[in-house]
């Protein structure tokens, strides 16, 4: 008797504890997978660990020694023109595309079918296949000389100076579908009411769109900026293919710097430091977009 | 959504609409070739000999279509010193794929189950707390993640990648998820407990079998992801337990002996097929998925 209801108490407390019961393992994870080990890496990045890990604190010496690392701030550099470009041109293209297709167009399944495969690819496959149309003696050039201009040369690839935008015409051709598609979402969601009292206004398309849609689609390019940035500050994989980080360390960018101070110079102080700029500037971009986020109504 | 009473912005007929209608054609052609072309180009090229890719132009169609390229890819290329193609390193990625596919979406769905329709105190900010797991740049990461993976001895093993993108993954499809519950009415899960269901069975019975749309969804999205990466599998496998993308950077990467570019670009496609089949049957939910999982980590 005693023991009967001692176990239907059981099973009231179980059942009543266990939705908590079922998400605790799951938070857990991810307090100590996310949050234990940026801590961690917090804490390895204010010490003098080398090739091993040493948890003596040294104060910001990591972050000193960063910050005067001529290699790092080649990644700035490189970070600052392929972010600023890679956004422009994306946000360019996207929008421009959107505002094409958004005219009843026909076949419009298909082009948007097409606009859009290549992020469906790794960054590696992209990396690949531009690795090779960029080729500088079998790619680009060997086509323009072929069509009668023998002196054409396009090297961009292996010329430090101008590898980091081949990195960027990689970038903008697998994403800025993407934008595409983000654009022409927000586009179709403009009330239809709205462009026909323009219209009976007499506001022309182009009036229709610079002064009264795209001011109402302004959330959207919020989004594809922070999405864009996003992509930008953590490309690791495309610079692996494309350039391999070169020539030399010229196209290194904040993540490729990481991983070849982690794992290939084993400076795991300085790779930790670099992690957390990272991570300030991430957090940076994505507190206020999920502060709005939240803020709207749930979906 | 409705738009069919008014039809976009250029409108009226007249020959100068006709002609406007024939221009944005042709620029969303040329845009179509732009981005078909380097499609165009690996697989033209992969049919090509190595001789052949030498003496004609990057956009010619093969002369003379030859699969050896494909053959050596699969089979025999050199991924760092062991020459067996891509064979084995794709058989990799489907043992890595598979299994954490599946446990992080199963994961995600009773996740954002509990979260929405069992809400408890603090259920949000448990939400929000694991979500921003999503955003954060993985290179915080990836230290103490390889120490913890060499300290259980998964270092360099498929089943260390299962439990990284598992655990990285499941940030996002209780996201998925719980977007999908909150919509939902709690009515029906009062009707389910009045008439005695506990927590496993109206989520078995009842909620699991409504969010088909989004179970694709989160699928398709960790399929492309898990498949897709890079960054885990060059920091975290060596050798014979790398996937498919690291295998394929490798033989491209390698600089020993002759450069064999239709190998590199037959290794490409073959490494890129999966994802793109996903794309092409079921690119709708492909495209929900971008949408929901925008900042993807």
């Amino acid at each position: 008797m005693n023991t009967r209801s001692r176990r239907i108490a059981f099973d009231r407390f179980f059942e009543r504890w266990l939705p908590q019961i079922v998400v605790s393992p799951m938070f857990a994870a991810s307090l100590v997978f996310v949050y234990g080990f940026i801590a961690w890496t917090i804490y390895i990045s204010f010490t003098k660990s080398g090739v091993m890990p040493n948890y003596t604190l040294v104060g910001f010496g990591q972050y000193e020694r960063l910050w005067t690392t001529p290699r790092w701030f080649v990644a700035l550099g490189n970070l600052f023109i392929f972010t600023s470009l890679f956004i422009v041109c994306c946000m360019v293209i996207g929008l421009f595309l959107a505002i094409l297709l958004d005219q009843r167009i026909r076949a419009e399944g298909m082009i948007r079918t097409i606009y859009l495969y290549p992020m469906a690819l790794s960054f590696i496959v992209t990396g690949t296949a531009w690795k090779w149309i960029l080729n500088p003696t079998l790619g680009i050039e060997k086509i323009i000389q072929g069509w009668g201009f023998p002196d054409f040369n396009f090297d961009w690839l292996v010329d430090p100076k101008m590898a980091i935008y081949t990195v960027v015409i990689a970038g903008v051709w697998q994403s800025s579908g993407y934008v595409m598609a983000l654009f022409l979402a927000g586009l179709r969601s403009v009330d239809d009411e709205i462009i026909k009292a323009a219209a009976i206004d007499g506001a022309g398309p182009f009036r229709t769109y610079w002064s009264i849609i795209l001011p109402i689609v302004r959330p959207v390019f919020f989004s594809a900026f922070v999405v864009l940035s996003h992509l930008a500050i953590k490309s690791f994989d495309l610079v692996m293919a494309l350039t391999g980080g070169g020539p030399g360390y010229a196209t290194d960018m904040p993540a490729t710097f990481m991983y070849s101070f982690a794992f290939q110079r084993s400076e795991l102080g300085t790779a930790a430091a670099s992690a957390v700029m990272m991570l300030v500037t991430v957090t940076a971009i994505f507190i206020p977009y999920l502060y709005s986020e939240l803020r709207r109504p749930a979906k | 959504m409705s738009r069919t009473a008014i039809s976009g912005i250029v409108r009226p007929r007249g020959l100068k609409n006709t002609l406007l209608r024939l221009l944005l054609f042709a620029i969303l052609g040329l845009f179509c070739l732009y981005y078909l072309m380097p499609l165009f180009v690996m697989i033209s090229t992969s049919l090509k000999s190595l001789e052949e890719i030498h003496t004609s132009s990057l956009i010619s169609l093969p002369k003379e279509v030859t699969f050896a390229a494909w053959q050596k890819a699969w089979s025999a290329a050199c991924v760092g010193v062991r020459c067996t193609g891509l064979q084995p390193y794709f058989m990799n990625s489907i043992l890595m794929v598979v299994p954490a596919v599946a446990i992080s979406t199963l994961l995600g769905a009773l996740n954002g189950y509990a979260l929405t329709k069992w809400k408890f105190p603090g259920a949000d900010i448990i939400f929000a707390l694991m979500l921003f797991g999503s955003f954060i740049p993985f290179q915080v990461v990836l230290l103490p993640m390889a120490r913890m993976l060499g300290y259980f001895g998964l270092a360099g093993s498929v089943y260390g990648l299962i439990l990284v993108h598992t655990v990285y993954g499941l940030s996002f499809t209780t996201l998925f998820f719980r977007n999908f519950f909150v919509g939902v009415s709690d009515g029906i899960v009062h009707a389910a407990k009045i008439d005695g269901a506990g927590f496993f069975r109206i989520f078995f019975t009842l909620l699991l079998p409504m969010s088909l749309p989004t179970i694709v969804v989160a699928v398709i999205w960790q399929f492309t992801q898990i498949w897709n990466d890079f960054l885990f599998g060059v920091a975290f496998t060596v050798g014979d337990s790398n996937p498919v993308t690291v295998a394929l950077n490798n033989i491209v990467a390698s600089s020993t002996g002759v450069k064999e570019y239709n190998v590199d670009m037959a290794a490409a496609i073959i490494a890129a097929l999966p994802t793109l089949l996903v794309y092409i049957v079921a690119g709708k939910y492909f495209v929900r998925g971008l949408a929901a999982g925008a900042v993807k980590g």
